[in-house]
């Protein structure tokens, strides 16, 4: 199968922004860029018309909802969402129901990947049985299923015994560890500890909750030497801590959510259940620290965290809702947001999606050069569109950008060459 | 138009055209009240010149309007006062400008539940003559005829006059 | 601090009040309009027939989540002086989380053509989803939401400070006890600054404020005495008994001797300092009776005041919602002419 795209605006994390001519992609690789169109015979050719053609975005962290909650979404549908999204490669948390801690339910993910699937898929195995936090899972069979890394999702360990033990075996196997990192007894609440949540009632979670947990699990990677994954932190003192470690070298990394560079607590004072996320949304310093903390790669990497909701999740008083925000589909639109606000540069953003994630699942990063693989999507910064349930493709419509016009969406995706999606006008 | 000395010499005749309505009902004993603000301009002006010294009841109708439905509580509401007792009493209720009825009827059902009276007699200081409702006053300074896009308005509470208002599109009802 | 962002809910496009729910995001001038209409209706009630027609023909519905004798029925009171009609609707939550939803049950309440609901919920923010869920026209009044408001609480406050001081500048207000748990204390807080006065305290052990509680415009004082000085008007609060469950204070003994108001500390505020409480009272927890009953509490006037301020609140808000739904006909009629 051949493919070109023509006269767009081409990205690259060394060589930044270039004008191309046209990308020619044969089969599942890159052939040439600015090739000879007419010699190429593509079958299909997309014109690209100034638009941006990006290097698939790697998200580390997105719910796929299966097996278990279909109410909520599903592979295929969420799988579509993330390639709307300009995401070529995902890894699904092992939450689901059952908890992906088997080769069982790593084999049944796998296969409804590939069979319904839009991207790859990679999934996060469960670092405890049950994620009860209490004893090891099958880490081999879960590796061997296809398991990128371990996960707690955000299920803490019981004790710092079991934590260890877990370290210990995963760096047996070679495995990552990711972790939500919070400190179970002082995590209560549903919205940040500070002025906002003292003024409008609602019980916070303050920072040292998450902070605590970090500076533990820091202390677990460099006894064991395992590799670390800090999944979404959300607090200033976060960011100092992870710096800190890195300087001497221990085998720490760290995502954040892109919900928490672009929103704060204050926009939870009206009660917006749209707000309501874990971890949660903490005050403008915290908000600064992380940007500042992805730019100067001390995060490596942003991630949506996806969280598709049913409608009935988020229509209740605010602490009875679920917390969570549908945004992989969004995550390019929001980029350039952070963009056009001067808080981070556009180019920033996608080598955090790009390298950075690469950097974390310990893969070679991606990039748009004859030979490698084409995991591209193409995204036209000016198309207008309205969000609404029927526009979006995600199951779920939990995003605080519900009803609002929007600039920007993904026109086409490729994954190995093959278009698998398209927007449909 | 109806500057200080006419209106002085409609609340004249109105004194005089009282004290013989009275007695002539033979009500020797009698409360007086106005209904806020104008009314209680007028009542308070012939109460002097009839050299009745009883405090004077303050009637405020917000509460018992009928067009709540349509425009909602007036903001500057304030409490009714009746210094007195009502029960088995001959009231005189007093307003500046009778048009429609409307205020009158709120007033009476607002009279009536601070108990029964022996009787209320009304007297405005100008009837326009548009009544809405079967409501007529029993004392009247002047009958006035006002085009249809024309209001009059009592100006005081000092000096009072009477000044004519031009309503700009389709009017609103008092 | 700016405490509400975006549009008010509560308001109409002229800035009237068309739902209750929080003190917070209404300015001064609205604040003294609903004091001086409950002024009205304290009139009302001395009279023989204690009712006006503002609501007649409206239904009311009292939607009580958390059980609550004595505000349900102040506000049932309020609504049928009003000449309302009243239906109350006692919900335990746990009925609608694993049942019915929420907006299920409004949707049934609604058909049965409700024009206003008084919302009591033990969630913060229940009454503000409520209000974005609520079908246009009808209006909603919050009687307490988890921590959060309780705002016809801390107007009756307010009218009641009013009559007895006359003036909200240059006043200084002590209110002692339970912060941290406690809505009356965050609407009052907000109220007394909105009005103007010169300085509200807030006289308690660390463990029952919350953390960052000078961000609400308060002075912080943990010793009773030292608090009390100067004083104006004190705000008691009640100590709910869980509290000592909750490992945050030791004992209600102890409590009343650091922070219980007896007759020797109400000495050290000025002399004809006004005492208050919301109730129900703990008599020997957090007051002394010979307190309770002095005369410089005011306590029992907070009631009669609670009914009054309820009633201004009710036809203030249906009177908003009235304008709003007018306007929108009005809008929809010149369309079609046009």
């Amino acid at each position: 199968m051949k493919t070109a795209i023509t006269k767009g605006r081409i990205f690259n994390s060394e060589t930044g922004w270039t004008e191309c001519e046209n990308i020619l992609i044969e089969n599942d690789r890159i052939f040439a860029i600015d090739g000879c169109l007419e010699t190429f015979s593509a079958d299909e050719v997309i014109v690209a018309d100034n638009q941006w053609i990006i290097p698939g975005l790697i998200d580390l962290n997105v719910s796929l909802r299966e097996p278990g909650f279909p109410e909520k979404g599903s592979i295929a549908s969420e799988t579509k969402a993330a390639v709307a999204g300009g995401v070529t490669t995902l890894c699904c948390p092992p939450d689901t129901l059952p908890v992906n801690d088997s080769k069982a339910v790593s084999n049944l993910i796998e296969e409804q990947a590939s069979r319904y699937g839009h991207c790859r898929v990679l999934p996060l195995g469960a670092v405890t049985k049950g994620l009860k936090g209490e004893s090891l899972s099958e880490y081999s069979a879960l590796k061997k299923a296809g398991c990128i890394a371990l996960s707690s999702a955000f299920n803490p360990f019981k004790n710092l015994s079991v934590a260890k033990r877990c370290f210990e075996y995963a760096k047996t196997h070679g495995l990552s560890v990711f972790v939500n990192p919070l400190e179970p007894s002082l995590h209560k609440g549903v919205v940040h500890a500070g002025q906002i949540s003292t003024t409008i009632g609602l019980q916070g979670i303050p920072s040292v909750a998450e902070t605590i947990a970090v500076a533990q699990l820091i202390q677990l990677a460099h006894t064991t030497g395992a590799h670390l994954h800090l999944s979404q932190i959300s607090a200033a003192e976060s960011v100092n801590l992870v710096a800190d470690a890195k300087t001497r070298d221990i085998p720490v990394t760290a995502d954040v959510s892109i919900h928490n560079l672009l929103y704060t607590d204050r926009d939870t004072l009206n009660f917006n259940s749209l707000f309501h996320c874990q971890p949660p949304l903490r005050a403008e310093s915290d908000r600064q620290a992380l940007i500042s903390g992805v730019t100067n790669g001390t995060i490596d990497a942003i991630t949506s965290a996806h969280q598709p909701h049913e409608a009935a999740a988020k229509l209740m008083p605010f602490a009875e809702t679920e917390p969570g925000i549908s945004g992989v589909e969004l995550i390019l639109t929001l980029a350039v947001q952070l963009h056009d606000q001067d808080d981070l540069p556009l180019d920033t953003f996608i080598r955090a999606m790009t390298d950075g994630a690469a950097r974390v699942l310990r893969r070679p990063s991606p990039s748009l050069v004859p030979g490698e693989t084409a995991d591209l999507c193409i995204y036209d910064p000016s198309h207008r569109w309205l969000c609404t349930p029927e526009t979006l493709v995600s199951t779920g419509s939990n995003t605080p950008l519900l009803n609002q016009e929007l600039s920007g969406r993904v026109r086409s995706t490729l994954v190995a060459g093959r278009t698998v999606y398209r927007l449909v006008e | 138009m109806h500057d200080n000395q006419a209106v002085e010499a409609l609340l004249h005749s109105m004194a005089q055209e009282l004290e013989t309505y009275l007695s002539r009902q033979s009500i020797t004993h009698c409360e007086f009240v106005g209904i806020r603000t104008g009314g209680v301009w007028i009542a308070k002006a012939i109460q002097a010149l009839i050299g009745n010294t009883q405090a004077l009841g303050e009637l405020d109708i917000s509460f018992y309007r009928d067009d709540f439905t349509r425009i909602g509580l007036n903001p500057t509401v304030s409490p009714s006062s009746l210094p007195f007792e009502t029960e088995g009493k001959h009231l005189v209720l007093f307003d500046d400008v009778l048009m429609s009825g409307r205020t009158i009827r709120a007033a009476m059902n607002e009279l009536f539940d601070y108990g029964r009276p022996a009787s209320i007699t009304l007297a405005v200081l100008i009837d326009l003559n548009r009544p809405e409702l079967p409501i007529r006053p029993n004392i009247v300074g002047a009958n006035l005829s006002l085009r249809p896009d024309e209001r009059v308005k009592l100006i005081g509470p000092k000096d009072l006059s009477l000044e004519i208002e031009h309503l700009r599109s389709s009017g609103d009802e008092r | 601090m700016q405490d509400s962002i975006g549009p008010s809910i509560q308001l109409t496009e002229t800035g009237k009040l068309k739902h209750f729910l929080t003190v917070s995001g209404l300015n001064k001038d609205l604040l003294t309009e609903i004091l001086d209409t409950a002024d009205s209706f304290i009139e009302v009630g001395e009279r023989n027939i204690k009712k006006v027609p503002l609501l007649r023909g409206k239904t009311v519905v009292n939607l009580f989540f958390e059980a609550s004798t004595r505000t349900r029925s102040t506000f049932e009171l309020a609504a049928k002086r009003l000449s309302a009609d009243v239906l109350n609707i006692n919900i335990s939550t746990s009925a609608t989380s694993k049942g019915e939803s929420l907006s299920d049950m409004l949707r049934n309440l609604e058909a049965m053509a409700s024009d206003m609901f008084i919302v009591r919920h033990s969630q913060s923010g229940a009454a503000h989803f409520i209000a974005e869920s609520v079908t246009p026209g009808v209006a909603i009044v919050n009687a307490g939401d988890g921590w959060h408001a309780h705002p016809t609480q801390a107007m009756l406050d307010m009218l009641t400070i009013r009559q007895h001081k006359k003036h909200f500048e240059g006043l200084k207000v002590a209110i002692i006890g339970d912060i941290l748990h406690s809505r009356v204390a965050r609407s009052q807080i907000r109220a007394l600054n909105t009005l103007g006065v010169e300085e509200v305290r807030v006289i308690a052990p660390n463990t029952l404020l919350p953390e960052f509680v000078e961000t609400l415009g308060v002075t912080v004082y943990n010793n009773l005495e030292e608090g009390l000085r100067d004083i104006d008007v004190i705000i008691m609060l009640r100590l709910q008994r869980e509290r000592m469950q909750g490992a945050l204070l030791p004992s209600e003994q102890e409590y009343y001797q650091l922070y219980g108001l007896t007759r020797e500390r109400l000495k050290i505020a000025k002399p004809d300092a006004i005492v208050m409480h919301p109730g129900p009272i703990n008599r020997g927890v957090e007051i002394e009776s010979e307190v309770a009953d002095g005369n410089q509490s005011v306590i029992l006037n907070q009631v009669t005041n609670g009914i009054a301020v309820r009633m201004a609140v009710l036809s203030m808000a249906m009177s908003g919602q009235t304008e709003t739904q007018n306007a929108r006909k009005n809008e929809r009629l010149d369309r079609d002419k046009a």
